[in-house]
Parts: structure tokens; C-alpha cells; sequence
């Protein structure tokens, strides 16, 4: 029997939905295995056909995107409650995402610099996004944006993570064939990625490390045969689960840590910040200033993926 | 099974019950999640008190146990032993300090009380997550390696020897002796060297309990305290010393020389034989020759035409094809005393050493002074001329900036030394250009007095330059000092026929590989770090390894003897221990989660982290880890934890603070 | 009721925590605001123990260890600054005062200033007032925020700096 299938673009850039037409031919092994019963980038179904179905009609809900505005959290719980299993895809839906960055600021902050302040903006009357509109026949109701980014398993219960910006087609798939071939692991786990951090699966030289100086990698054409840390950029990988065969590191580019950290690491920024202060050589107060003053845009470096995710989760207010 | 804990509170009399309110706290802690029985009691600490615990733990009725009372660096022994006595591991105990850090320190009997129960929570909740742990012994091996035979190993291998301990010394050079064998007298006392140290080296070859090594370099350390395998590589000698009886047959028709044949006087300083086959000099232990291969001409040329030793030698000990030899053996403590080098002041251009002639070192000077070296203790000029003036320049390399910024301790000493000899043996007119003369010993003060009375002259400042461009008739064939004597406030140049360098001490080039190998660390200064520097001069931060000496900071012979007897009688406390404990809370690393990333390589102060090759993970080693968490907190990957303060542990401990809110 | 701040320490065995026991042996008083935690080292601390303390309700954390040098285990300490450094680096972007979580060297000897640095410290934090970083999370998860382009106003620099 088909396996019955939804896939939902919530909060996010839609480069999830790309990664999965990505798998190329193999969308046929897919299309063979699973039957996509909603899929709005894709194919034409509603929310009401959503909503028609049974509880738990669908085996599988594959959500990508994070939880940024009433509509993202609705369908989240609508999904949750027609389906068997649910697979939070990609970084937004896992730990929040690029888009989690938001959560550096307010509501209010963010509107006003998109609507009213941003360069390109022209907007005299100071029109802003309203939440109901009734200017045509009968009153419509919009969703509402919300103050902050989650993660999808901050508004349901989660029961796998494909992680990645986009996850890399093929671990897609390989995660999608532990469904049908029901080898999936305990509940809670992360799926289609491997088991330890980036380092594992990168192929450069690694020494012992003690960092003099940090880089942007504008800055320099880093060594493609050494640790990318060692030569002062700062690369995510020690904190970042491995599965993506290392594809950043490869075009000679520090990984930026979309696929999240390990299991038992509470908070990937500040583990990443601990390990790296650690092996920092300066032991004089000024000269450590000096060092880590070298890093651009420290908050949304460590924590570019994984705000939402983090044990404080936002700007407070 | 559900997880069933105990919670003690103390009174301590009225120490903690006169200001918190102890029937408040037992109400608290009755209501903590995982908590099957609270009890208070007057002195947890006396035998009632403890027996309390225990019997509770026997009759099964707790599994953890919490015991509210003083600071755990005053009772945590106490009570892990009554937790272990009922039949519990000693490590499912915990404690909330709830009287050094509360009921002594605040006023409000109300505040007070809200802390108490805030650390009790903290302490119910670490508890829970609380892990079994073991305790470990290891047996302390009764032998020790003594790595260097200078005076320091020398006096610390005959210490543990005489006192019935199994020793291995290992030196180096084809003799122990180290520096001491280069003097021919020592201050203040002007004892002579060979006649103080000659019977203390015989004594170290002729011992029962002492193996010699000599010739001889520490490859590879592995293991831990009371349990360390030394790995040792014999070099080739060429000279078979079970049958050598060093009748010296060899080096005297030996036609080749290791010293330049043309050279002049200073070049060609040396204390033994100059032939490839010697001994370093004629005192040595042991007493059997080496082949220098670099200078040899049975080794220089392929056709190997010479072989003259090997047809000398009555006893046939000669074998050119021996081979090192790599042996190995285990010891259960390593005492490090590898000793100094001396500054080589070729770096500094403008004192002219290895430039100009007649600028020669400390070290050349005490070789030349010696009566069994090449001069037959005559001092003389490049050219075998007597000198008619000598200056010494002190802090050569030390106390400058640019080289050493410590004071090298010995040279001001030894300085003094040199002019007296020097007017001892020759009618020179002797200069001493120092900064400070630092007389600290024992008789110093009162030798620097001596010396003053005999018609030395002392000029305070720091030498520029040495020359030999003469700007006058004067100085015409001379070497000319540059200095300003801060005394008279002049500028001077001074013409003399001879310098020497008092050059300072430093660490070898080579300690920070031994270093490393017996896992203690090298100072900013180059000297092994002792474990600390007022209250453990002689131990490391590695058990079992100690050091003595000059590897540790300069000093002179009685320093290092003092040191070196220090270090013997602290391996011997060990040794009759015969058992120690070790840190059960150590840091482990996971290896399936281990991306072997090495960050953590370099961050254990014990070199406890170490990289596995073949695993392609870091892995700690439990017997060097003390359990400091450094490389914890340093794991990216959350690969590496601490027992007994794990990061959920400590996570529970935080929320525990909280949960009462 | 005035406000009382709530401070977690974390404490290294060897220096901090035996100078707070000697505070506590010379009877001298201080606030009783702070609850420790004792670790081996100040090296242990990671920044994600103070972010925990902080999302539980702390509203200042402490760290104490060894002065430089006198480490226990050598250069713990050392770790424990930079990471104290860096971690002040990201507060703001949290919204939280990095003056919030203090790093103090403490001796086993100086049991009086132990006491000083957590009275000091609680006054500090008493004067920057409660943090409850949790409320906060909760007061916007609720979302009864309602779009104010007043405060947007006010709050305008941040969307371009943290
Ligand atoms: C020019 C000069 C004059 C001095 N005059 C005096 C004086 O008159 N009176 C006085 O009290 N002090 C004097 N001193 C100081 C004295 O030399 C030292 O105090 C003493 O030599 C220190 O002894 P040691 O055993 O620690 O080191 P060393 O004498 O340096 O001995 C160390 C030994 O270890 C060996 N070794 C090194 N590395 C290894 C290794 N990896 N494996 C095996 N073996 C190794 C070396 O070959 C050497 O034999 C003088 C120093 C100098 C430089
Ligand atoms: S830091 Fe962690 S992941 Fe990296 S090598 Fe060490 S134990 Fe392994
Ligand atoms: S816990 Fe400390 S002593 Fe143990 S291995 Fe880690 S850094 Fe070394
Ligand atoms: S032991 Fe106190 S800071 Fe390391």
C-alpha cells in the first residue's frame, strides 16, 4: 500500500519544497512509494481538504519552514492532527533558521524597517499589513504576524528532523526510505544527517588549535587542505552535525551550521562560543577584547541557524 | 525502580537551627519530587548522626542520599563514607552547604531559611541524576627513573638507592657528571669539583641498586603514576663495555681528531681525549669510550680502511657494527633532572663571540681552568700567549629583554670565582663589568668581600660593545670594552687581551620533548613548571613525575642538591605508601560522538587529551585526568563529559534553585 | 515587597568556594541573594549553564575562580575569561545587560571579599531590576502584543545593530 502523504511550506525561503523536487529522477522512486495528498506549492489541494480528512488519514507530514505568523501555526496543528508521523524539514522547521534571526528584534522594529523605513520603501500614507480587511463584500481575516519565530516542535509535538538549509536532496530521500521501509529510529530523532559533527566528515587536515586572529572570509583565499578554523575563519562544523558531505567546506567556505547541533548540546551558539573561547591564545582581558572584537556579527554568527533553538529563544522585551 | 533519596538536615546545635527554621525546610523538602524521607538531627557528623544515615541505606529505604548540613570541603569524606558503610556508592551522595554559605553569613531568619530550602532542591534534584562511580587505586612500582645524570640525578638516584629502592638512571652523554664534571672549582668554597663529585659517580656505577644508562635517551613515556613504561634507546658506543676495561689503548694511536687541527688554544679546549674515540674526560662513569661516527675515519670513509682501535684493543672490545639498542622497563615514579645549557651569546653581534678571538665563554674558561683539560689549567691566550688583562662580563643573556628576562643566579658567583683564580694563576689585571652583584648564598656576600680586597677591579654597567678596531696606539691589538661606568658617569673603552661571557643559564633546547613526553609543561621562562611555586617545588602537575635541578629555574649545586634530596624523599613517600588513590570524577570522552575535531588537544593542563590515530578521536586519559572540566566545557560536540558533573547534573542543580518559585 | 534579586555562583572548588566557606567560618554577613553551585574549576562553567540560569530566573549570574595563575589545575581560569568575554558579547542581543553575569576572582583567603563582591553585585542587579526572561518569553508567546508603531519608533536602531 501507497504511504499517504503531505508536504507544507510554512515560514521560510521554499528552498525545502526546491530540495525535494531536487532529488531528480528519484522523485519517480518517491512518486511510487508515496501518494502527495497536499502539497500547495506543487499540486492544487485546499485547506478545507486538509480538514476534511480523518485524523491521522495521512502517514506522513513532511512541514518545512518555521512558525512566524498565525497561518504557519494553524496548519502546523492541522497537519499534527491528520497525520500519523511528523517531520519537521529543513533548519527553519528544526531550530528556526535563518529566519529566526528575527527574533533579534520586535514585531514593531521589523515592521516599521520593512514598511515604512527600508530604502526602497515608498509608502507616504503609512500603510501597514492589517489583520482583518473589509473592503470588499464580507470581512476577511488575514493571518497574524507574530512576535517571534518557532520551531515547529515549539507549537506541536515533532516526531523526526530531516535538518539542513535545504537538507541535501539525497539525505531526503534516504530519510523518506526509512519511512516506507519502517526502519525509522526512536521518536524524537534526527534523521537523514549523521551522528556526530561536521569535522567528521571533512576531509581537511586538522591540528591542535590555537587562534591568534580571526578572518572574514573576504579577507583571505583560505588553504583548502587545512581546518578552516586553524586559518582564523570562523567555521561552524565543530558544533554542527554532519550529513551534508561537507558541501560548504568543499567550495572552501566555513560552514555556517544549518544542520543543528548534536543531541545533548542545549544551545549550538553558546557551545560553539565555549569551545572556541577555549582555544583563543590571549589570557590578558585587552588582548582577548582585541582578538574576539575581530569577529563580524558575533550573535548572528553563532547563532545564525539556531536562534529559535536556543535556550533563550529571543531578544527579551 | 523509582529513585527513592534521603534527606538529612543538621541543626549543628543552634548553628544552623538558630537561624533557619529547620521545621519549615523538613515541611519543604517533604514535598520534593523523588524525596521518600526527610530527617533532622542534631549533629549529622557525630556517630548517631551518621549511623542515621547509614542504617536507612541499609534497610534499603533510600537509594541517594542528600545531607543538608556544613560545607562539603568540611564533612563530604564523612558522609560519603557512612553512604558507603550502608552498602551505597559513596558517589549517590550529595550535600547542601547550608551553614558556611548561609546560616553564618545572613541576618534574616526568613532569607535564611527561603536559601536553605533553595539548596536543598538544587541538591534533590543533582541527587537524582547522580551516578555510581569507582573508586581506583593503583600500586606504586617501588623503582624510579632518574632522566639526566648532572649532581641533581646523581644525588637523587644515590638517595633512593642507598635508602633499598631499585633506580634507573639515564643520561645522555657517554658520563654522568653533567656541568659539575666541567669545574675545577666550585664557589664560594673553592672545594675542588672532581674531588667532591669523582666519589659520588663511582658510587652511582659501583650500586647494587642503581642500573646506569649512560649514552642513552628517554624515547617514549606511557602510563600514570605508579605505573609508567619508559621506553629507552641505548646509543651505539661502538665499544662493547662488558669487556672494555678503559685502559685508553684506543684513543692514544688513534691518527683522527675531533677538534680543528689548525685551531688555536680556545678552539681546541677540551677535557679528555680530542681523538673520535674518547671519553668526554678521565674521570668518567663509566669509564668506557665512544666513537664520535661524525669524525671517525672508519665510519668517514666506505672502504672502511682504518679500524686501528679495533686492532689496539687487547680485549677485542671494539664492534663497529653495533647497532642502538631500544630497552624498556617500568617504574612507578620519573624524577626529570635534565639540567640547563648555557646562552649562546653568538646572537649577541656586538660582543664579538665566534668573530673575534680571545671573546670566549663561561663555559670555555671553567675547561681551559681545569687541570686535567687541554691547557693543563694554564690560562692562556688564542695565540698561547699569558694574558695581561681580562675582563668578565656578567648577565650575559640574562636580565636583558631580548634574551632572558630572570636572573640566571650562578654567573655573578662564578664571575667572582674566575677573578680570583685569575690572580691565583697569572699577574692579569681582571675587570668585572656587572649590573648588580647578587651574592645571596650561603658565605657569598663574604667571598664578593674577599674579592674586593684583592685588587679587582669592578666597574657597574651594562657592556656595550667589543672590539678590536683600536681608535689609539693604546688599544692597538687589543680587544677594546665599551661600557658606561655608571659609577663615575663616564663612558669608557678599556683595552684588554681577553673576555669572557658570563653567559646565563637556560632550558635545553631539547626539555620541552621530555617534557612532553612525561607530560609537564614548559614555562614562558623555558624551565619546567613545578606544581607550585612556594609549596611544591618539586612535584608537577603529573603525578609521579617530579624534578630537581637546573631544569626547573638556574641554581647553583647546593640549590640543586637540596632540590634533588627533596625530590628522592618524595618519590619515597610515595613508594612506601605502596598504594594510591586516584581521581574517580574524571572526564570521558564519548567515542561514537567524537568527530575528532582536536580542539580539545590542547586545552588538558595534564596532557590528559590525546588524539587516537587509529580511532580518529580524542580519548582522556583517566589515569592523568584530575577532573577540572576544562575540556568539558571545551567540546563542541558535547563529546567529552565530566562524571559526577555532567552538564544535566548541573542543569538540575539550576532548576532546582528555581523550582521553589 | 522591595525586589530581591535572585543570583546564581558558580563556584570553583579550590579558591572561590573555600573563600565563601571562609566568609562564612569569620561569621561575616552579606546579602542572601546568591545560591551557589560548586564545580572543580572555573573552566568546567560553560556559557550554557549562565544562559540556563538566566531563562530560569536568575537575574544575575556569578562566576567565581582562582586569580590568574593560581588556577588549580593551572589555566582553567584563563578558559573561564574568555569565555566570560565572548558570552558578553551576545548578551545585548539577548536583550540582557551583560553587567548581569559578573566573573570574579575570588581566593581562598578572601573571605571578605567574597562578601563584598556579593553584596556589591546584588545591589547592582537590584538597581538594574528583575530580568524574568521567562515572563518576558511568555508575555510574547501569548501574543496580546499588539502592533505599536510608537515603540517601533523609539526602538528603531535595532533593526540594523543588535
Ligand atoms: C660556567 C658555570 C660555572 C658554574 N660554577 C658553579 C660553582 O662554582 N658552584 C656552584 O654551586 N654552581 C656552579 N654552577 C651551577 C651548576 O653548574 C649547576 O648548579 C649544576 O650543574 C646543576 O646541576 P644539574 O644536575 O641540575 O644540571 P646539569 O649539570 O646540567 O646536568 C644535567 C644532566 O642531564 C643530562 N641530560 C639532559 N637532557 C637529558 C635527556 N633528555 N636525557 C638524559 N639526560 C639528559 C645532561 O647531559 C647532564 O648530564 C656553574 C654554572 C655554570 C654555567
Ligand atoms: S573536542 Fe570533542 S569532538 Fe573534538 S576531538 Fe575533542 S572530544 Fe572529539
Ligand atoms: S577534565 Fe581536566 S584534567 Fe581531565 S582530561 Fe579534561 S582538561 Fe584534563
Ligand atoms: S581551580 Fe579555581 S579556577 Fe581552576
Amino acid at each position: 500500500m501507497k504511504l499517504k502523504a503531505g508536504i507544507y511550506w510554512g515560514a521560510g525561503c521554499g528552498g525545502c519544497d526546491v530540495a525535494v523536487l531536487d532529488v531528480h529522477e528519484k522523485i519517480l522512486v518517491v512518486a511510487e512509494k508515496m501518494d502527495l495528498l497536499f502539497w500547495p506549492i506543487a499540486l492544487d489541494f485546499k485547506y478545507k481538504d486538509v480538514e476534511a480528512m480523518d485524523d491521522g488519514y495521512l502517514d506522513i507530514a513532511m512541514f518545512n519552514g518555521g512558525i512566524r505568523n498565525s497561518e504557519n501555526e494553524e496548519i502546523a496543528k492541522l497537519l499534527r492532527k491528520k497525520s500519523k508521523t511528523m517531520v519537521a524539514l529543513g533548519s527553519c522547521a528544526h531550530i528556526g533558521g535563518l529566519i529566526s534571526m528575527a527574533n533579534f528584534h520586535t514585531k514593531e522594529t521589523i515592521m516599521s524597517r520593512v514598511y515604512l523605513e527600508s530604502e526602497s520603501t515608498d509608502n507616504p500614507d503609512s500603510v501597514l499589513p492589517l489583520e482583518k480587511w473589509n473592503g470588499g463584500k464580507e470581512e476577511l481575516e488575514l493571518p497574524r504576524f507574530h512576535q517571534m519565530v518557532k520551531t515547529l516542535d515549539q507549537v506541536v509535538d515533532v516526531d523526526y528532523y530531516i535538518p539542513g538549509c535545504p537538507p541535501v536532496p539525497d539525505q531526503i530521500v534516504s530519510a523518506l526510505s526509512q519511512v516506507w521501509e519502517g526502519t525509522l529510529p526512536e521518536k524524537g530523532s534526527v534523521i537523514g544527517a549523521g551522528t556526530r559533527t561536521l569535522c567528521d566528515e571533512c576531509p581537511r587536515i586538522k591540528e591542535e588549535k590555537t587562534i591568534t586572529s580571526f578572518k572574514r572570509t573576504v579577507e583571505i583565499i583560505p588553504d583548502s587542505e587545512k581546518c578552516l578554523l586553524e586559518q582564523g575563519l570562523l567555521c561552524l562544523g565543530p558544533v554542527t552535525r554532519e550529513g551534508c558531505g561537507a558541501r560548504c567546506i568543499n567550495s572552501n567556505v566555513p560552514c555556517r551550521g544549518c544542520y543543528g547541533p548534536l543531541e545533548g548540546v542545549h544551545d549550538q551558539g553558546a557551545k560553539m562560543l565555549s569551545a572556541l573561547a577555549s582555544v583563543l591564545e590571549p589570557k590578558e582581558e585587552k588582548e582577548i577584547d582585541e582578538l574576539i572584537g575581530q569577529i563580524a556579527d558575533p550573535l548572528r554568527t553563532f547563532y545564525r541557524f539556531s536562534a529559535a533553538a536556543s535556550i533563550l529563544r529571543r531578544k527579551k522585551v | 525502580m523509582a529513585v527513592r533519596i534521603g534527606v538529612y538536615i543538621c541543626h549543628c546545635g543552634t548553628n544552623i537551627a538558630g537561624k533557619v527554621d529547620i521545621a519549615k525546610v523538613v515541611e519543604f523538602a517533604k514535598g520534593l519530587e523523588n524525596v521518600s524521607l526527610v530527617k533532622d538531627y542534631k549533629f549529622m557528623c557525630s556517630d548517631p548522626g551518621q549511623a542515621l544515615l547509614q542504617k536507612d541505606v541499609e534497610d534499603g529505604l533510600i537509594d541517594r542520599v542528600v545531607v543538608a548540613s556544613c560545607s562539603p570541603l568540611m564533612h563530604e569524606n564523612t558522609f560519603r563514607k557512612a553512604t558507603e558503610r550502608g552498602g551505597l556508592n559513596p558517589y549517590l551522595f550529595t550535600m547542601a552547604n547550608i551553614r558556611e554559605q548561609c546560616s553564618w553569613v545572613h541576618i534574616d531568619s526568613g532569607q535564611t531559611t527561603d536559601k536553605a530550602k533553595d539548596l536543598i532542591a538544587a541538591a534533590v534534584r543533582r541527587a537524582f541524576l547522580l551516578e555510581p562511580l569507582t573508586k581506583r587505586e593503583v600500586p606504586i612500582n617501588p623503582r624510579t627513573v632518574v632522566i639526566g645524570g648532572g649532581i641533581a640525578g646523581i644525588q637523587a638516584a644515590l638517595d633512593l638507592a642507598e635508602a633499598g629502592k631499585k633506580v634507573v638512571l639515564v643520561e645522555r652523554e657517554p658520563s654522568i657528571g653533567g656541568h659539575m664534571s666541567k669545574f675545577d672549582k666550585t664557589f664560594p668554597t673553592l672545594d675542588c669539583s672532581a674531588c667532591i663529585l669523582t666519589p659520588r659517580m663511582v658510587s652511582v656505577g659501583q650500586h647494587a641498586n642503581i642500573e646506569l644508562m649512560t649514552y642513552s635517551e628517554v624515547e617514549e613515556v606511557s602510563g600514570f603514576v605508579g605505573n609508567f613504561n619508559i621506553r629507552v634507546r641505548k646509543k651505539a658506543r661502538y665499544v662493547d663495555s662488558e669487556l672494555c676495561n678503559g685502559c685508553g689503548a684506543c684513543w692514544e694511536k688513534c691518527p683522527g681528531t675531533r677538534v680543528p687541527r689548525k685551531g688555536n688554544v680556545h678552539e681546541k679546549l677540551s677535557l679528555g681525549p680530542t681523538t673520535p674515540i674518547y671519553m668526554p674526560f678521565m674521570q668518567a662513569v663509566p669509564a668506557i669510550p665512544v666513537i664520535d661516527t661524525e669524525t671517525c675515519l672508519y665510519f668517514k670513509d666506505d672502504k672502511h680502511a682504518c679500524g686501528l682501535c679495533a686492532k689496539e684493543c687487547e680485549r677485542g672490545a671494539i664492534d663497529y657494527e653495533m647497532k642502538d639498542e631500544i630497552v624498556e622497563f617500568e617504574v612507578g615514579n620519573i624524577i626529570i633532572a635534565t639540567g640547563f645549557q648555557t646562552f649562546d651569546p653568538s646572537v649577541i653581534k656586538r660582543y664579538g663571540y665566534g668573530e673575534i678571538e680571545n671573546v670566549m665563554t663561561a663555559l670555555e674558561f671553567e675547561i681551559m681552568n681545569c687541570a686535567s683539560g687541554s691547557t693543563g689549567g694554564k690560562i692562556l691566550k688564542a695565540d698561547g700567549g699569558v694574558p695581561g688583562s681580562i675582563g668578565i662580563i656578567h648577565c650575559v643573556g640574562s636580565r636583558d629583554k631580548h634574551y632572558h628576562d630572570y636572573c640566571s643566579r650562578v654567573c655573578c658567583m662564578y664571575s667572582l670565582k674566575y677573578s680570583h683564580l685569575i690572580k691565583e694563576k697569572t699577574d692579569a689585571e681582571v675587570y668585572e663589568f656587572y649590573i648588580d652583584m647578587r651574592c645571596f648564598g650561603k658565605g657569598y656576600e663574604e667571598f664578593y668581600d674577599r674579592l674586593l680586597t684583592e685588587d679587582v677591579r669592578f666597574v657597574r654597567g651594562k657592556v656595550a660593545e667589543v672590539t678590536d678596531v683600536p681608535t689609539c696606539k693604546a688599544e692597538e691589538g687589543k680587544l677594546i670594552v665599551k661600557v658606561e661606568d655608571t659609577l663615575i658617569g663616564n663612558v669608557r673603552r678599556i683595552p684588554l687581551d681577553m673576555v669572557i661571557l658570563s653567559t646565563g643559564l637556560e632550558g635545553h633546547a631539547t626539555l620541552r620533548e621530555i617534557a612532553k613526553k612525561c607530560s609537564v609543561s614548559v614555562g614562558q621562562d623555558g624551565f619546567l613548571i613545578e606544581k607550585h611555586p612556594k609549596l611544591g617545588p618539586v612535584s608537577t602537575a603529573t603525578d609521579g613525575v617530579f624534578i630537581a635541578g637546573a631544569c626547573q629555574s638556574p641554581k647553583d649545586i647546593p640549590d640543586t642538591v637540596a632540590q634533588a634530596s627533596a625530590a628522592s624523599s618524595a618519590v619515597l613517600s610515595m613508594i612506601t605508601r605502596e598504594k594510591i588513590e586516584i581521581e574517580s570524577a574524571t572526564a570521558e570522552v564519548d567515542e561514537d560522538k567524537c568527530s575528532g575535531c582536536k580542539l580539545c588537544n590542547t586545552l588538558c593542563p595534564y596532557l590528559a587529551v590525546k588524539f587516537d590515530e587509529e580511532k580518529g578521536v580524542s580519548v582522556v586519559n583517566q589515569a592523568l585526568c584530575k577532573g577540572c572540566g576544562t575540556c568539558v566545557a571545551g567540546c563542541p560536540s558535547g563529546a567529552i563529559s565530566a562524571k559526577h558533573f555532567e552538564d544535566r547534573q548541573i542543569f538540575a542543580e539550576i532548576e532546582g534553585i528555581f523550582s521553589g518559585l | 515587597m522591595s525586589f530581591e534579586p535572585k543570583i546564581v555562583g558558580f563556584l570553583c572548588n579550590w579558591c572561590s568556594y573555600t573563600g565563601a566557606d571562609l566568609a562564612g567560618t569569620a561569621r561575616i554577613k552579606y546579602s542572601p541573594n546568591l545560591r551557589s553551585i560548586r564545580v572543580m574549576c572555573s573552566g568546567r562553567i560553560e556559557p550554557t549553564f549562565i544562559l540556563k540560569a538566566l531563562y530560569e530566573g536568575a537575574d544575575g549570574v556569578l562566576i567565581a575562580g582562582c586569580h590568574p595563575g593560581d588556577c588549580h589545575y593551572q589555566e582553567g581560569n584563563y578558559k573561564a575569561l574568555r569565555r566570560h568575554r565572548m558570552l558578553r558579547m551576545i548578551l545585548p542581543g539577548f536583550g540582557i545587560e551583560p553587567e548581569r553575569v559578573r566573573l570574579e576572582w575570588v581566593a581562598a583567603s578572601e573571605g571578605e571579599r567574597f562578601a563584598t563582591i556579593v553584596d556589591e553585585f546584588t545591589e547592582e542587579i537590584r538597581s538594574l531590576g528583575p530580568l524574568k526572561v521567562r515572563d518576558s518569553l511568555e508575555m510574547v508567546l501569548s501574543e496580546d502584543v499588539i502592533l505599536n508603531l510608537d515603540t517601533a519608533m523609539e526602538e528603531g536602531g535595532d533593526a540594523n545593530e543588535a
